[in-house]
């Protein structure tokens, strides 16, 4: 047996949504890290025990990243802030936006995105983290241009067959690829339109939204673009527009099925002047052939009067099968999906505004089996908030 | 010469519980960096979430010497004397959240 936890980022602290395979009632916990806003959260599942990573940021006393080790009843936070830029860059650390367990074969590396726009590594399992100077030195970063969100590194996708490839997005830089582990970057986004330049067609740039890829394979990328969709089928160096049968290119949230690698699902919004839902139907669209169609997904989703959007971390999926869709609103409610989106419910409203929504599967833990010892450390304990029940639905 | 830093409750997980610091910094006469710069020393958690990693008072933290503001007494190069109470609080922000 397993247990599925939808993890749930807003702006005022993280919540979970937990329930059985059969993802059809959830139980609410949380709100952990209450007041702090949370742009990215990320399950690694590839220690002993699961391991929930946040960026945790304050309004005053800035942004940190924290781990917890028994979903949220207790936060490892360390005593000095771990993500620091080099003094010589000028640079300070506004949010984390990003955070990326790396490969399986090796467990002690992470990575983050943050603003303003750098990627991090850590390979001591998040102890220490060291900033990738290949990016942070990069000779486009001058004429980066933050949007409405700043100028973050919101996306990275590695390459599950090659670990010196990796693709990061920046708003607004556009796609980035490295060959060399990270020594070097080259912009990939021949093909994405950049509407609001004088050339529609820059070399870097652009303002990809976001970016989803299926690991089996990995040369083949999908972009939400700030106007526009895309694939690559040549691991970045071109792009074709799949914006087929959508009622608008312009939307934020992106992310591949986890089985079907020709499925991807978006979430469009109606243009960057108004951001509502497109006709005011909240409607989840799907491919199943890579991009050359997409369907409208509406079955259990409101249709009318509709003023809600999605951010672009707000849509995952878990790695079920039928394969769980969740997304979450700017607005605080929680849609699921326990069959690849073809029927879906409102697993919890009234939340405060979402920014990003992950799932993770974890195997139930034999009652009689040892528990690991918790990491010791120097570092400071949450507070522990009942968890409470949501709503069936 | 002495200063003593008053701790708000967020931060004080990153000063052993305690409330207020007492420190003895060397040399004189002091300005309120050097005075956090012995903070630093003494409770770098709460150092690192009172100052940018440029060294900078963060934009929604209030630093008072005595009763009055940092920001209007010459900021980090605030005088110091010897005894004064160095009080971190958190600024009234949040009114789009």
């Amino acid at each position: 047996m397993s247990t599925v936890r939808i993890l749930i980022g807003t702006t005022k602290g993280v919540f979970f949504l937990r329930s059985s395979a059969a993802r059809k009632a959830w139980q609410l916990e949380g709100p952990y890290l209450p007041g702090r806003a949370i742009y990215s959260l990320a399950h690694d599942g590839r220690g002993e025990r699961p391991r929930v990573w946040a960026g945790a940021a304050s309004m005053h006393w800035g942004a940190v990243m924290v781990s917890s080790d028994d979903w949220g009843q207790s936060w490892d936070e360390p005593q000095e802030a771990n993500l620091k830029f080099p003094a010589e860059s000028g640079l300070e650390l506004k949010q984390i936006w990003q955070i990326a367990p790396g490969r399986d074969d090796e467990p002690g590396t992470l990575y983050c995105g943050v603003e303003p726009a750098a990627l991090f590594r850590s390979t001591d399992g998040g102890k220490s983290w060291d900033v990738v100077r290949g990016l942070l030195d990069h000779p486009h970063r001058e004429r980066w241009q933050p949007g409405g969100g700043g100028l973050c590194l919101h996306t990275i996708v590695r390459d599950p067959a090659n670990a010196d490839r990796m693709w990061i997005a920046i708003s607004s830089g556009g796609v980035y690829r490295t060959e060399d582990g990270g020594r070097s970057w080259a912009a990939r986004n021949k093909g994405i339109r950049a509407e609001f330049m004088p050339d529609k067609y820059p070399e870097f740039g652009q303002c990809v939204h976001k970016m989803a890829q299926h690991p089996s394979r990995p040369g083949r990328l999908f972009a939400q673009n700030h106007w526009g969709l895309y694939r690559s089928d040549d691991a970045g160096d071109s792009w074709k527009d799949i914006a087929h049968g959508v009622p608008s290119d312009f939307g934020f949230a992106m992310t591949a099925h986890p089985h079907d690698a020709d499925t991807v699902y978006i979430i469009p919004i109606e243009s960057d002047t108004v951001r509502m839902a497109p006709e005011r139907k909240l409607r989840v669209y799907r491919t199943r052939n890579a991009g050359r169609s997409w369907e409208p997904l509406t079955r259990g989703l409101p249709q009318r009067n509709v003023y809600d959007i999605v951010l672009r971390d707000g849509l995952a999926t878990d790695s079920l099968d039928p394969a769980g869709v969740y997304f979450g609103t700017r607005n605080g409610k929680v849609y699921a999906s326990n069959d690849s989106g073809r029927s879906w419910r409102l697993a919890i409203d009234g939340l405060p505004s979402i920014t990003c929504v992950r799932a993770a599967v974890v195997a139930d833990r034999p009652a009689a089996r040892a528990v690991t010892p918790r990491r010791p450390a120097r570092r400071a304990k949450a507070p522990r908030p009942k968890p409470r029940q949501a709503a069936r639905r | 010469m002495r200063v003593v830093f008053l701790i708000p409750t967020p931060l004080r997980p990153f000063a052993e519980g305690r409330s207020r610091l007492d420190l003895e910094v060397a040399g004189g006469p002091l300005s309120l960096g050097d005075a956090l710069a012995a903070l630093g020393k003494a409770a770098p958690g709460v150092r690192d979430r009172v100052l940018t990693e440029r060294g900078e008072v963060r934009p929604h933290v209030n630093v008072f010497v005595g009763t009055e503001s940092c920001r209007w007494t010459g900021g980090l190069a605030t005088p110091i004397a010897d005894g004064a109470e160095i009080t971190i609080l958190p600024a009234i922000s949040g009114g789009a959240r």
